[in-house]
């Protein structure tokens, strides 16, 4: 399909123009997509892996939670762990992947006084509250890691998408009807030559005929 | 005291263990109370909000909400009644959408 211009000189060095432009910014795109591409591929299996890890362990921190609920009652437990001795800050900065922001966050513990990570003395609860609590604070700093990638592979994967499209758009779109309009205008003007040569000849012979 | 919190969202027994490692808890059962706690970390200062599958099972919409919004991060984790393969689910979908195919998850022990 053709854009419908005046065949003229002046729009077909103005469609020419937005030809170059337009297969520039499809080379640039393309480059764009296949990097987000090899970014988002090495992400995304971190991703899995990662996540494939904290699920385990998860499940194994949950067990060893639900052990401890047979052996304490309910009650016990939260208020075992009313006051949480540890605590995680955590700072959201942005990181730039190719101009996709994705959340980098970094993260200290706070933790009060003594080095134990149990809120609780030992006497009243039971060993696999223990257990299941270190776990779980072993775990958290995997999680948070999760929680980074599984974001960024979120975003990127909108971002290739998003890139993707406008790459096809120019390619198939785009940048063939640009060239057929440019070619449109090509022949219209060299037809438009032909004409003109022809008439000009025609005139010619005619005033010959007539000094003749 | 701004610095953003970490929270999580589920049934009791699942997220009460969070709680030992400073993590902000938000105990629900049934939809409208993880509908509620959602709104709830969106609003607050969150980071990382963590929920369980099974809670986030009953609330698909606003999950979507928020993870359209660049914060809070959502994480959908197992509970204690196990997985639902729902943050798997994830990824493969992120992949489909990036690649336009399964690639990962396609072939057995890739």
């Amino acid at each position: 399909m053709e854009i419908r211009v005046n065949p003229t000189r002046m729009e077909l060095n103005r469609l020419k123009r937005r030809l170059a432009m337009a297969q520039r910014g499809h080379k640039l795109l393309k480059d764009k997509r296949d990097e987000l591409m090899r970014k988002f591929l090495v992400l995304v299996r971190k991703n899995k892996e990662l996540r494939e890890e904290v699920e385990e362990r998860l499940a194994g921190a949950f067990r060893k939670f639900m052990l401890a609920r047979a052996v304490m009652s309910a009650e016990a437990i939260e208020e075992a762990i009313l006051y949480p001795k540890e605590r995680l800050e955590v700072k959201v900065e942005h990181q730039n992947v190719m101009s996709v922001h994705t959340p980098k966050l970094t993260w200290e513990k706070v933790s009060r006084e003594t080095e134990s990570i149990y809120p609780y003395g030992f006497a009243e609860t039971s060993a696999e509250l223990d257990d299941s609590i270190s776990t779980l604070a072993e775990l958290l700093p995997r999680l948070l890691e999760l929680a980074e990638v599984e974001k960024a592979v979120m975003l990127l994967a909108a971002e290739i998408e998003r890139t993707r499209r406008r790459v096809n758009a120019l390619e198939y779109v785009m940048i063939p009807r640009l060239a057929s309009t440019i070619r449109y205008i090509t022949m219209k003007l060299d037809e438009n030559e032909r004409g003109s040569l022809t008439r000009l000849m025609k005139v010619k012979d005619i005033v010959r005929a007539k000094s003749v | 005291m701004s610095m953003p919190k970490i929270a999580v969202i589920g049934d009791r027994d699942s997220i009460l263990g969070f709680k030992a490692v400073g993590v902000i808890t938000f105990p629900v059962s049934g939809p409208e109370e993880t509908k509620q706690a959602l709104r709830k970390v969106t609003e607050g200062d969150y980071a990382v909000v963590f929920i369980t599958e099974q809670a986030a099972d009953q609330v698909h919409e606003a999950v979507e909400e928020v993870n359209a919004r660049p914060t809070p991060i959502l994480v959908p984790i197992p509970s204690s009644r196990g997985s639902l393969g729902l943050g798997m689910a994830q990824i493969r979908r992120s992949v489909e959408r990036a690649v336009g195919a399964d690639i990962l998850f396609g072939k057995e022990g890739r």
